[in-house]
């Protein structure tokens, strides 16, 4: 596989030169043709998304996507803990199965557990992520993008050229605590007058190793019971990212081809325990996908869009331990995408769209007892956008339709998850009453669900092919308002609230089965009911001296009961209206920048305040609240074409011991620099 | 203006200094009290409770309930033995109380916790990798473990081991090999025997599980027989008459769990009855026995509570429990019976992931009471 892969990364990097060399395009020439891209997110959603891009995003102190996630409201992030360990998001307490993760505008797949590792997608180059809740509410998109509780995007940086520039270079180097060893290289050219190239490359190494304490007191004195330190070991990680686009324009329309290497091979710390401080289980991730996109504005009311991706992922993990079970299973998963959106202009003030996309998923394994299973998704929505002025609205429909096979060649006995179909509806509404006052009103309605991951239908014993989708229901209304008054002191400010319901049914759940330890069973058991406040302030100062100074706050209340019905009504009352794992009922985070000339300054901070690590909200389960204080000064300098910049960054710069999964040491105070140089 | 900023450098300020979080606090027992007491104690105070706790939770905890005051007292390792890092530990496995000292096998911890059985105050450890069940004999204790020696070969598979510890010294004196994923084993006539599971082989095909009884003679300390008996074994018990029963655990698929018995005079099965078994008991001449099956027609679990008499091999009742409460427990996941008053305890363990539930029957199997456990109940030892 590596090989095909590769070779087809060095056709697309080979391209420039195929392009300038005229005669030799034609053994290409279909490729282009078949492969294209995202479009321009000249996004018309009624409700914005949060977004952070530019010099904000780089102001974070974030290497990786999921650093970043974490301020925005309505978000928690699951991190166990340094630089490649695992990251995963979940917005609005929906689980992280409902999340849509879109690159370059196209979904990331992963149809054996439904979960995304942000952690992997590094920050590097990454122009803007933006989390939109219920949906993108923009009727132009592929019927995919309909189909998850909430969707971040991410984009990766464009090429733009001024008319004299021909190419750009710009390389980065990043080092600090864990023996992080971060080199990137990005190299942009412009091919023709209508046709851009990019290139980007960047490693990761990082020992993974940090101090780490646990400290207990005696609740009666205050006195030390035990304070013990360690260092996290097995938390390496060697990463090597590959990436190239080619973005064209034509005439009322662009296009897009894109291709993503990632491979790598990390050491997965596990849980630190009485008596065992170290783990030696190894991961190796090799993902692969190409992508295109085309878009095209037919007639004055007709537009056209195209996507279509292929993906390979292929992940092995190794328990090397001799003391415990011998594990050495790979799994290989691939994902072929097409999609077709139409959009048309009825009148002014009304457009409708139809999108539909067809998607497969395949998994192989070396598990024992696992099928090989097959899905094929049908999907089609059909979309209204009205703008009437003040008001605006959109409805959607999607319509979905699952085909399951299995390859019994592995298991004789077993049988496919029967087919599915679900229709599911969402509705957006936004107000804006007054035409002097940037206040605008929103609303919206979503019913979608998740579908079973192949390791719920499928996997050895604990798979169950009788697995219902999961269904989300999302009520939500809010509102923003912003001022923008350049010429004062405070040039900008804005507000933004939403308060929101969401029920959870049919709630995928692992239920203890049959004799033995560690039987389970997958089953639609659970229902979450979920209430909450998202509040996002943001301002602009201009202060005397040529000082800029940005401040933002998030903050997010959230009540995330758990109304799972249980056999056992005693049971039941210990965890009958309790908080869902992990999710604090208060969170939040303040950012701020001030730039000062060449300098900048920046500071953040997240709150994560008490939550229980189940949902028996007991003293046992309790976790404490923690929160990070990060700070970074950023110093650029011009020499002649060159532009360096330096930044320092310390992270939890109080030295707090805290988890955010139970057992999961997090480091404690850390530092990077960053020397950025760009031509 | 200027106000605006002073307020927002105070704002920064004040998030600085106050971010400083609390310590984090041991966790204290808890007590339940006024749980009726059995009506003859029969010379015991009382049972200590071991809470597993679901893997990498590193949530083992120890219970103890009193029977002279009636009280439940949840959590108490950590309160008596606040020095120890990370508490008891992860995922217990077994606990027994022999002599004077009380051993919890703590499977994941990779250790025995040796502690005092009056006070539970910690003594030291025994260092056992993947260690499964303890029995003791004479001045040692016997300990099966999943993690025989290493070979430098790639299909290897790695066999089990019974290691021979000094109680005295607590220090492993010797190993014996028997079979892949050896988990409870008896002593009886001077033998161990052990029951072999062959549990990490055999997910992808039935016969890649382990179907033997290891025999090892106590006096040379090796294995000297294997008894061929059926796939997947778990629990051994030996009953007054110094003969053997063994529990297979199925194959989860087609093959069901079933109880065999062992003639330990013919080193041989004779006897099969038709009763699954998840956790037992050994009372007198009565096995009780709880099992949990899992049905893929219905996809859900079918529980029993019987009671075997081991004279006369009959399966006397299937439903010891018969007030109602049985129709109610999620997965029974320990059983113990105190002989002098008949006195029942079934655990549940019910979704494993949070508390459990402790029940008390009377002899007629009506509830007595009930109270909260830690994660996933699951193993008993009576302290005299």
């Amino acid at each position: 596989m590596n090989r095909i892969v590769l070779s087809l990364l060095l056709l697309l990097l080979g391209l420039p030169y195929y392009t300038e060399a005229q005669s030799k395009l034609d053994s290409v020439q279909h490729i282009i043709e078949v492969v294209i891209t995202a479009p321009q997110s000249s996004s018309k959603a009624i409700i914005p998304a949060q977004q952070l891009e530019g010099e904000q995003l780089k102001a974070l102190n974030s290497l990786s996507v999921a650093d970043a996630i974490r301020y925005f409201a309505g978000v928690q992030i699951k991190d166990y803990g340094g630089v490649g360990g695992l990251k995963t998001v979940n917005v609005r307490s929906m689980g992280t199965n409902h999340m849509g993760v879109f690159y370059d505008g196209i979904q990331l797949g992963n149809a054996q557990n439904g979960q995304i590792d942000l952690g992997k997608f590094s920050l590097d180059n990454i122009e803007s992520i933006s989390l939109y809740n219920g949906q993108k509410s923009d009727i132009f998109q592929p019927a995919r993008d309909y189909g998850s509780s909430g969707s971040i995007y991410l984009k990766f940086r464009r090429p733009h050229f001024t008319s004299d520039e021909k190419e750009h270079w710009k390389a980065t180097f990043r080092t600090g605590s864990f023996d992080l060893l971060n080199p990137s290289v990005l190299y942009e050219r412009k091919l023709t007058k209508n046709i851009n190239a990019s290139f980007n490359a960047e490693y990761i190494y990082s020992s993974g190793k940090y101090k780490f304490r646990y400290k207990r007191v005696l609740p009666s004195n205050g006195e030390v019971a035990y304070d013990t330190s360690a260092i996290r070991r097995n938390g390496d990680i060697h990463a090597l990212r590959l990436e190239s686009g080619l973005y064209g324009q034509m005439q009322d329309g662009h296009w897009e081809l894109k291709a993503y290497y990632y491979d790598s091979e990390r050491g997965i710390p596990g849980a630190i325990v009485n008596n065992r401080w170290m783990n030696s289980q190894r991961q190796w991730d090799t993902n692969f996908f190409i992508q295109g996109g085309w878009r095209k504005m037919v007639t004055e009311r007709y537009d056209l869009m195209l996507k279509l991706k292929y993906a390979n992922d292929e992940m092995r993990y190794l328990n090397p331990d001799t003391t415990l079970m011998f594990i050495d299973n790979t799994f290989l998963q691939q994902e072929a995408y097409a999609s077709l959106a139409q959009k048309y202009q009825l009148t002014d003030w009304w457009d409708i769209s139809f999108s539909s996309d067809l998607q497969w998923n395949w998994l192989r394994s070396n598990v024992a007892g696992l099928v090989y299973p097959t899905r094929r998704s049908t999907l089609v929505a059909l979309a209204s956008a009205l703008d009437l002025g003040k008001f605006k609205s959109q409805a959607s429909v999607l319509g979905t339709f699952i085909n399951e096979k299995i390859n019994s060649d592995n298991e004789q006995s077993a049988s496919s998850a029967p087919n599915k179909e679900e229709i599911t509806p969402a509705v957006f509404f936004s107000y804006a009453p007054f035409n002097n006052h940037n206040l605008t009103f929103r609303a919206f309605y979503k019913h979608i669900f998740r579908m079973p991951t192949f390791n719920d239908l499928y996997y050895t014993d604990i798979g169950n092919i009788k697995l219902e989708p999961e269904y989300t229901h999302q009520y939500n209304l809010g509102f923003k308002y912003l001022k923008n008054t350049m010429d004062r002191i405070l040039a900008h400010w804005d507000i933004q609230m939403d308060v929101y319901y969401n029920e959870i049914t049919n709630k995928i759940v692992a239920v203890p089965k049959g004799s033995g330890m560690y039987r389970w069973m997958m089953m639609n058991l659970g229902k979450v009911e979920i209430r909450g406040i998202d509040a996002v302030a943001a301002t602009t100062f201009n202060l005397p001296y040529d000082i800029l100074l940005n401040m933002k706050g998030t903050y997010t209340y959230q009540k995330a009961q758990d109304f799972t019905h249980r056999k056992n009504p005693e049971l039941e009352k210990t965890t009958w209206g309790g908080q869902i794992p992990y999710i604090p009922w208060h969170s939040g985070s303040f950012t701020t920048t001030a730039v000062y000339r060449s300098w900048q300054f920046n500071y953040s901070f997240v709150y994560v305040g008490e939550r229980y690590h189940n949902s028996a909200n007991i003293s046992e389960n309790y976790e404490q609240p923690w929160y990070t204080n990060d700070m970074s000064v950023f110093k650029t300098l011009a020499i002649n074409n060159w532009n360096l910049k330096m930044s320092l960054e310390v992270n939890n710069l109080l030295n707090q011991d805290y988890e955010v999964v139970l057992n999961y040491p997090m480091p404690k105070r850390n530092y990077r620099l960053t020397l950025t140089l760009e031509l | 203006m200027n106000r605006i900023l002073l307020l927002l450098k105070n704002l920064i300020l004040s998030t600085l200094l106050w971010s400083c979080r609390d310590d984090v606090e041991l966790f204290l027992s808890e007590e339940i009290i006024e749980l009726t007491p059995p009506e003859d104690t029969g010379g015991y105070k009382g049972f200590y409770l071991l809470n597993e706790g679901n893997m990498g939770s590193n949530k083992s905890t120890l219970d103890y309930y009193n029977f002279n005051t009636a009280t439940y007292s949840r959590n108490i390792y950590a309160e008596k033995n606040p020095e120890v890092p990370k508490e008891l530990g992860d995922v217990g496995n077994d606990v027994q109380i022999y002599g004077s000292k009380l051993y919890a096998v703590i499977n994941v911890s990779n250790k025995i916790e040796v502690m005092d059985a009056q006070t539970a105050k910690r003594i030291g450890q025994i260092e056992i990798p993947n260690c499964r069940y303890i029995q003791f004999d004479g001045p040692y204790a016997y300990v099966t473990s999943y993690a025989g020696p290493v070979e430098i070969n790639p299909d290897y598979t790695q066999l089990g081991f019974v290691a021979k510890v000094d109680t005295a010294t607590l220090q492993v004196v010797d190993k014996c090999l028997v079979g892949f994923q050896p988990d409870e084993l008896a002593i009886t006539g001077g033998k161990i025997y052990v029951a072999n599971s062959g549990g990490y082989m055999g997910a992808g095909s039935t016969d890649n599980y382990e179907r033997t009884v290891s025999v090892i003679d106590i006096a040379s300390f090796t294995e000297e027989r294997r008894i061929d008996v059926e796939y997947n074994l778990h629990r051994i018990r030996a009953d007054q008459r110094g003969n053997l029963w063994v529990s297979s655990r199925g194959d989860y698929k087609e093959l069901p769990s079933r109880l065999f018995y062992i003639d330990t005079q013919k080193q041989m099965v004779t006897d099969t009855l038709d009763v699954p078994v998840s956790c037992c008991h050994m009372v007198g001449d009565s096995l009780y026995v709880c099992s949990v099956s899992w049905s893929y027609i219905n996809y859900s679990n079918t529980i029993t509570y019987a009671i075997v008499n081991t004279k006369t091999h009959k399966v006397i009742t299937r439903n010891f429990i018969n007030d109602g409460t049985e129709k109610e427990i999620e997965i029974p996941y320990g059983v113990m019976v105190h002989e002098a008053s008949g006195d029942i305890f079934v655990s549940d363990a019910g979704n494993y992931v949070t508390p459990g539930m402790l029940y008390c029957f009377n002899r007629d199997g009506k509830k007595k009471w009930n109270v909260r456990t830690g994660d996933i109940p699951a193993h008993f030892a009576l302290l005299k």
